[in-house]
């Protein structure tokens, strides 16, 4: 079997390059795709615990993500349309109407 | 080292990879591939801690619906490269090491050293699917009746930004 370490050092890797998408990122699209990386990394830490504990409360938590990551695309996604109509741009640059 | 060692390094080093292809890659779609990627490797790393529930909704959902929306959108906006500004002198130099010191610290917070020796784990959870749906509509009933009632909300919230303003 393999340690539940390592798959917690894994999400651990994936959460971290999904923040660094986050941060680094210039599209808007690409951006939301950093946070489903690291959403799905939450997901795997999640699992190996469920797995570690021999629980399966870890694995509905996982369902319960999904589902709000689900819902979150949708919207997420209905919001850079809206961006793109009004923008004509995906940079995040372009989009600063709150800035000072 | 054993089979399922050998399989955990495949699907997780593949992972990585495509993750650090999507921070990489400049065009959108190629961002979206390497993410469909991950996620079915995820889905592998799942069928081998032997939680098949969720490696199928995994792959169906995620795999499936969420990114199909997500190219379709990167395909409705004719999304093109993406366009590189300067970044500030603070992240350019300050940025990797914040992030190296960011996952060393999720890890070190994590990681426990009695779950760390070789065959600590447990073996797979036994009837973990009949386990799953008995405690999704006995102890998480309310939650799991929030959730349909917050698809409801998002698909309302999705229709309304995305409608046409009528002239």
């Amino acid at each position: 079997m393999v340690p539940t370490n390592y798959y917690l050092i894994l999400s651990a890797i994936l959460f971290g390059l999904g923040t660094v998408a986050f941060v680094f990122k210039r599209n808007i699209i690409t951006i939301f795709m950093s946070i489903e990386l690291m959403l799905n990394a939450v997901n795997l830490a999640f699992v190996a615990f469920s797995q570690a504990f021999g629980k399966v409360e870890g694995q509905v938590f996982v369902l319960f993500v999904i589902v709000v990551a689900a819902a979150e695309a949708a919207v997420g996604l209905g919001i850079i349309i809206l961006i793109q109509r009004n923008r004509q741009s995906l940079n995040v640059e372009k989009v600063n109407l709150l800035k000072l | 080292m054993s089979p399922a060692l050998i399989i955990f390094f495949v699907l997780a080093g593949l992972a990585v990879l495509a993750a650090l292809s999507l921070v990489l890659q400049r065009h959108p779609i190629h961002s979206a591939l390497s993410l469909i990627v991950v996620m079915v490797c995820l889905a592998g790393l799942y069928l081998l801690m032997g939680a098949e529930f969720v490696a199928a909704v995994q792959i169906i959902v995620y795999g499936g619906a969420i990114m199909v929306l997500f190219v379709f959108v990167i395909m409705l906006l004719n999304a093109g490269e993406e366009e590189r500004t300067d970044f500030s002198k603070l992240a350019k130099f300050a940025g990797l090491p914040l992030a190296l010191a960011l996952t060393a610290s999720i890890a070190a917070a994590v990681v426990k050293p009695e779950l760390g020796a070789l065959g600590a784990t447990q073996a797979a959870i036994p009837n973990a699917t009949a386990q799953i749906s008995s405690m999704l509509f006995k102890e998480f009933v309310y939650p799991f009746e929030l959730t349909s009632f917050l698809i409801l909300v998002a698909i309302m919230g999705a229709l309304v930004l995305a409608q046409r303003e009528k002239k």
